[in-house]
């Protein structure tokens, strides 16, 4: 009776399984098919290189939430803080919506930023696994995401970058949620925009 | 035989050097700026020069007559199609419909729009919009010379300018045509630039805020200095406000290109 009622258990799981991946399928299409929003990024056509690097467009993103900030790797003042207060960030939602949410560091020195290199950094932060997104792209397409992220950035000399730290939550269909704008601030409102927004993927 | 090659080959000659000579001129409509230096009142931190590379530059900001033939040629830029990402909502907000500036003087700067769509056509026409070190470079020419920002009249000129409304309803190319022959880069609107969000005014750039506070505080007389302080300052806050769907009356663009 005990085995018999594990099976009728596992077998359960196991459809449940199975409808799950199909329905997520099933999601995936009917995304492609939704036209996309005025105010998505996903309006934005370009492609970017990831640390990995392979090419992508934002809009292979759709359907999870992203929470993004813009850095570069050879910063010294504020970048290990917002690295370090987006990694808080990604400790503080539960590791069961993680499959919903991408965390993205878009580099502002497209130049330096190769993805050998960004790879690199990735592997020193412990941000080399599938939560994180490194990206490059030009020199043009960055100042273009720059203005669509409300996030000012200069060249002051080779190395260095003056730079607005803000970090963006945009939900599901790649409309702006919220932003946290400042280094080590309390990050309440952002988890709780994440959280909102990661319970309604479907 | 041999005599009609000579032709060819003098033709070919006359054609080369007909070439050469059209690279060497700016295109129609179209100043060339000479590389040179200056040093920009904001953003710096050691009030070093900036080198600005020669360049080319629009002689004269683009017309509502130009912006509307882009929008023809591009329908997703029209006042009704335009996403909202790319545009607030007072995009073109004078044009009665998509294909029709209405009362606008068609030889009038196009101002409300926004900066993705002033780079958009920039792009369609084989140009790019100017960097903000670029503009600030030739803007700070008057008829004579390079740089007259040292000039009292030259920044008197510029901040009664400022304090006068709707001069967006003028024609282009009445103001004065500067050192480089380029017009209107002051007196007429205001100028998107392509880095226009490499601006910090609100305190995450110390040196900025040194000079915010030096411009406030203790300027005890105002002199040719002070003015032309504050006429860059009063650009860069401008320019430090905007976000790049904003769109308003007095801010329009002209394109430059680089040269190879």
């Amino acid at each position: 009776m005990k085995k018999l009622i594990l099976f009728a258990l596992l077998s359960i799981s196991f459809i449940g399984c199975q409808s799950k991946t199909e329905k997520q399928e099933q999601t995936k299409e009917e995304l492609a098919k939704k036209p996309i929003s005025e105010l998505s990024i996903y309006n934005l056509p370009e492609k970017w290189t990831t640390q990995n690097g392979t090419d992508i467009e934002l809009k292979e993103l759709r359907g999870k939430v992203l929470v993004m900030v813009m850095i570069y790797t050879s910063c010294k003042a504020a970048c290990p803080r917002l690295v370090a207060d987006m990694r808080n960030i990604e400790k503080k939602v539960p590791k069961e919506l993680s499959d919903k949410v991408q965390y993205i560091m878009v580099s502002i020195d497209p130049e330096v930023d190769t993805p050998e290199r960004l790879k690199a950094f990735a592997k020193e932060n412990l941000m080399d696994n599938d939560q994180w997104l490194f990206l490059r792209s030009n020199d043009q397409q960055t100042r273009e995401f720059s203005a669509v992220l409300a996030v000012n950035y200069k060249k002051i000399s080779p190395l260095d970058f003056s730079h607005s730290n803000i970090i963006s939550v945009f939900n599901s269909e790649g409309e702006l949620a919220f932003q946290q704008e400042g280094l080590g601030v309390n990050n309440e409102k952002t988890i709780a925009t994440i959280l909102e927004e990661a319970k309604k993927v479907k | 035989m041999e005599t009609q090659q000579l032709n060819v080959m003098r033709y070919c000659f006359i054609m080369l050097l007909g070439v050469s000579i059209t690279f060497a001129q700016a295109p129609k409509n179209m100043a060339r700026i000479n590389a040179g230096s200056y040093i920009p009142l904001y953003g710096t931190d050691d009030k070093l020069p900036v080198k600005v590379d020669a360049f080319l530059l629009d002689v004269y900001p683009v017309t509502n007559y130009e912006f509307l033939t882009f929008v023809k040629n591009y329908p997703e830029y029209g006042k009704s199609k335009i996403k909202r990402l790319f545009a607030n909502k007072s995009y073109l907000t004078e044009w009665p419909n998509d294909l029709n500036f209405g009362k606008l003087d068609p030889q009038s700067p196009v101002t409300n729009v926004s900066w993705f769509a002033a780079k958009k056509y920039c792009e369609c026409q084989g140009k790019r919009l100017a960097t903000l070190d670029e503009w600030e470079y030739v803007g700070m020419a008057d008829e004579k010379r390079i740089d007259a920002r040292s000039k009292e009249e030259f920044n008197k000129y510029i901040l009664s300018w400022y304090e006068k409304n709707n001069t967006y309803t003028n024609k282009v190319g009445q103001t004065y045509k500067n050192y480089w022959g380029v017009y209107d880069m002051n007196g007429l609107v205001w100028e998107w630039t392509y880095d226009f969000n490499s601006i910090f005014l609100s305190g995450e750039s110390r040196k900025d805020k040194d000079t915010d506070s030096n411009l406030f505080c203790g300027s005890g007389s105002i002199n040719a200095t002070d003015l032309m302080n504050y006429a860059a300052f009063m650009r860069y806050a401008f320019r430090g406000s905007l976000k790049a769907s904003y769109t308003t009356k007095n801010l329009g663009f002209r394109c430059a290109k680089s040269l190879k």
